[in-house]
């Protein structure tokens, strides 16, 4: 137990995540004008900040990584660095509305410069979508899937934090990632590991959005405001809409972090969790979470139907021991947190360089994914009459 | 009525709210009167029908459940969210029809948008087993991480406790043995009492459940401090060579039954390797509250914040060792007190023993492995009052390790509290035999007892009755009592 190495602790995980993907494929760099993504940043240095900065951080990281590759004709994957998701309010919060036409813009102007996107449509193309419900561009649900994803977006691969099972935003073959979580003030509010974990549960969050639900039931499913009906009064769960100032260092002393859905149903607590060594509790039916083909989330994390949310406390506590040890355990294992997070510069195993892995696994491309001169298979009028003015 | 009213304000708000869902169809939930049609009045007959119901049952009977029977079509229906507290009954749920997508290849979901109930079970609080179950998880935890990230091969903790008998050492002895019961390692507990063993004292240490060696010490307590301090050294000595005679394999520390110990210590002092030092906080004591608080107050407005002293090591900024915190006594000299208990300050000596823990190898006899040669042997020290501090036991001060963080943790505090050398207390603090002379209190709660000594064989109901009735007897009565009895 205490001189396993890094490889036995981590079991499968350690394997696909420890890949490396230089030399296993090419990226080519749109080179789009800066109103597409200097300008706007420029605007609004916010984002660089916020959960949804992994859009920034990529093209950051690609334009300086070995992957590039100047010429085009070799490439396996072409990206394209437009920002959607940095058109903020007062409060910081993202608005989606002009995203779908600056989407559509971006995509007209490669496909008039370039011949790549129209030898695929798009198939060799990906693009990162952090917003709240991916490429489907609102933050509301039914808004969300009554757009569905952008039409010119079928073909490509999206990187998107958002991952629900059957859901219309979430395509086949995307690749969920993490949402942004700034590395540096994690690592400032570490604490010595020897402290004891004292606290069972921990949560700090909202249980109800007055200002958008006020009668409940509409924010994360009722899920939220379940858990704190049910165990407000519970010495074992430390819950409250507080904002502390030790948020991190308490969660480093719990052993159970509840990961409840909220608006959507991802969150920056699971990357929390996984860095502070504190076992998520994930109440989200049917999410898909982060590089879900790489890390063992089952073996991770706890799983709890949001039906199952009144019997939390019963559910957790016949959790055998030996279950608890090894899930923290594998939550020990520095690639596991290592590939939640996005570092500046980046460093091998983070976050950027499972994205890669996870475009390497796609190649090679199929046959169909070219298509035959003349053969047109994305309609270019289709969605709302709004997205299709200028940007 | 009241839920009518609250389903008024909700309508208000919503339509009010940055994020609402205007998309959807404004449920009959709303108090939404329209216009006087046929169909409207038909609604609020119902609708006040369904009130009624809602009266007589307990909880919110929705008259959505009439709407769905009657309507044919498919539209979006609400659920309430049934708080138990609102409506006190049983909490219910009532799925959502998924909403009509426009793109049927989509599987449904099973998990559906819109609102749904708030799920809260019949008993919302914590079940004592589960707590129990919980905080043996807690417990299965941190022993765990104790293995990884603690000591990794804790040594035995040698404790060398100089004591004899006296008012207070029930007080000081109960403290150092809680903290002592408390220590995670191993424990070996020293006892050394001067004027010999006594039962008292073993009756009390044997409480502890310990590994203890209790010796006596031909020699009894002093009454001047300093003929106190010289006489603790030589039972401290006396104890180390016990260490050395039994081979004992540890970390010596010197846990003054006045003292007071913080759990943190134990685990800092599993690091040192030979002969270690660790910071302790001067809490000095004066019998007179006002003397002290004006010196403090003199001292406070030089360094402009009042600090408690600390004796202990000090370290440069490379965390090695340079030099020592003493104890300044100078602004106490003249009020300093010679004999037990005088009406003035205790001070402690220049530096002293408990701050200073050592490897019991130092003290063996053999050549072990690498036994630093700048310690003096113990056999060869005298006596005669040669070993005034700790560290005349080393040749080479700069050896010793400063611990907790360079002495920058205080992990035990020094203060010496006695009675008067002539106070007297009951044995074992148990009151056995009678009390010899009562003296009826001033108030009673029994208005015609009688001022007469009691029959034998009553004597112990009238005992307890006695000490219930000196309980709301005035001060002046008790404390007769309590200065006769002993």
């Amino acid at each position: 137990m205490i001189g396993l190495s890094s490889s036995e602790l981590g079991g499968s995980a350690g394997d696909v995540l420890d890949d490396d993907p230089v030399g296993r494929l090419k990226v080519f760099v749109y080179e789009l004008p800066s109103k597409y993504n200097k300008k706007i940043l420029q605007k609004d240095p916010r984002c660089l900040t916020h959960m949804f900065a992994a859009e920034i951080y990529m093209q950051r990281f690609l334009l300086s990584s070995p992957v590039r590759t100047l010429n085009p004709e070799e490439a396996d994957w072409f990206y394209v660095p437009v920002y959607t998701t940095c058109d903020l309010t007062p409060n910081g919060l993202p608005l989606p509305f002009k995203s779908p036409r600056m989407m559509r813009s971006a995509i007209q102007l490669i496909a008039s410069n370039w011949p790549y996107w129209n030898r695929t449509e798009g198939a060799d193309h990906f693009f990162v979508v952090p917003h709240d419900f991916g490429a489907c561009f609102h933050y509301q649900e039914e808004k969300a899937i009554g757009r569905g994803i952008l039409p010119l977006l079928q073909r490509a691969t999206l990187v998107q934090t958002f991952g629900q099972r059957n859901h219309v935003c979430l395509k086949e073959g995307s690749i969920t990632v993490p949402p942004y979580a700034p590395p540096q003030k994690m690592q400032s509010h570490l604490i010595p590991e020897k402290t004891p974990r004292s606290i069972f549960v921990y949560f700090r969050g909202l249980f109800y959005d007055v200002g958008n639900d006020p009668e409940g039931g509409y924010y994360a499913r009722g899920a939220r405001a379940a858990v704190w009906e049910n165990f407000k009064d519970n010495p074992l769960f430390d819950i409250s809409t507080e904002h502390p100032t030790t948020y991190y260092e308490d969660m480093q002393r719990a052993i159970f972090c509840l990961c409840p859905l909220g608006w959507a149903p991802w969150s920056p607590r699971l990357v929390e969790a996984v860095i502070f060594g504190c076992i998520p509790v994930i109440i989200a039916d049917d999410i898909v979470l982060p590089f879900a083909d790489a890390i063992p989330w089952e073996d991770i994390g706890v799983f709890v139907d949001e039906k199952d949310v009144p019997y939390l406390d019963t559910i957790l506590t016949s959790i055998p021991p030996e279950v608890i040890l090894r899930k923290q355990r594998l939550l020990a294992n520095p690639s596991m947190k290592q590939a939640m997070l996005f570092p500046q510069p980046a460093q091998p195993g983070d976050a950027f360089h499972q994205v890669l892995n996870g475009l390497a696994r796609k190649l090679p491309h199929e046959r169909s994914v070219f298509l035959r001169p003349g053969e047109k298979l994305l309609n270019w009028t289709a969605g709302p009459v709004a997205d299709l003015k200028p940007w | 009525m009241k839920l009518s009213l609250f389903r008024l304000s909700y309508w208000n708000r919503r339509g009010s709210s940055f994020r609402s869902s205007a998309s959807l169809d404004p449920s009959f939930d709303g108090g939404f009167v329209g216009k006087s049609s046929p169909s409207s009045i038909f609604w609020l007959v119902i609708h006040g029908l369904c009130c009624l119901i809602s009266l007589i049952l307990g909880y919110r009977f929705s008259h959505l459940v009439l709407f769905f029977l009657f309507s044919t079509s498919v539209t979006n229906l609400y659920t309430t969210p049934f708080l138990s507290a609102g409506t006190g009954g049983v909490s219910r749920l009532l799925r959502l029809k998924p909403l009509e997508t426009t793109n049927s290849t989509v599987r449904s979901s099973r998990v559906v948008v819109g609102r749904h109930g708030i799920r809260i079970r019949p008993w919302p609080h914590p079940n004592p087993i589960e707590v129990m179950r919980a905080h043996q998880l807690l417990g299965r935890v941190q022993k765990e991480q104790k293995s990884l990230y603690g000591v990794r091969s804790p040594k035995t903790v040698i404790a060398v406790t100089p004591t004899y008998v006296r008012t207070f050492q029930a007080l000081h002895l109960t403290g150092v043995m809680h903290s002592l019961m408390l220590v995670p390692y191993d424990l070996v507990w020293i006892v050394v009492e001067a004027g010999g063993t006594t039962n008292e004292t073993a009756s009390f240490i044997a409480k502890s459940g310990l590994k203890t060696i209790h010796i006596g010490f031909d020699q009894k307590m002093p009454n001047t401090w300093e003929d106190r301090h010289k006489l603790e050294t030589k039972m401290r000595l006396h104890a180390l060579r016990i260490v050395r005679d039994k081979k004992l394999d540890g970390i010596v520390v010197f846990a003054d039954d006045s003292n007071m110990h913080s759990m943190e210590l134990f685990d800092e002092i599993q690091a040192v390797k030979w002969f270690g030092a660790v910071s302790i906080g001067i809490l000095a004591h004066s019998g007179n509250a006002d003397e002290l608080s004006s010196v403090l107050m003199n001292q406070g407005k030089k360094k402009g914040k009042p600090s408690m002293p600390i004796q202990g090591p000090s370290c440069d900024s490379k965390e090695k060792l340079v030099g020592w915190h003493v104890f300044d006594t100078q602004p106490y000299a003249e009020k300093t007190v010679a004999f037990i208990d005088d009406k003035a300050n205790l001070m402690p000596s220049k530096m002293e023993w408990s701050g200073f823990v050592l490897n019991s190898r130092l003290l063996w006899k053999e050549l072990v492995d690498d036994k630093p040669t700048w310690v003096k042997d113990v056999n060869l020290l005298d006596d005669n009052g040669e070993v005034d501090s700790p560290l005349s036991l080393v040749k080479d001060t700069s050896m010793v390790e400063p611990l907790g963080s360079c002495g920058r943790h205080v992990l035990l505090w020094w203060l010496r509290v006695e009675a008067r050398a002539d106070s007297k207390f009951p044995p074992g603090w148990i009151i056995n035999s009678p009390l010899e002379i009562t003296v009826p209190s001033k108030r009673t709660p029994w208005p015609n007892s009688s001022s007469e000594l009691p029959v034998v064989i009553k004597e112990a109901k009238r005992r307890s009755g006695k000490s219930r009735g000196s309980k709301s007897m005035s001060s002046k009565g008790k404390q007769q009592t309590s200065t006769e009895s002993f």
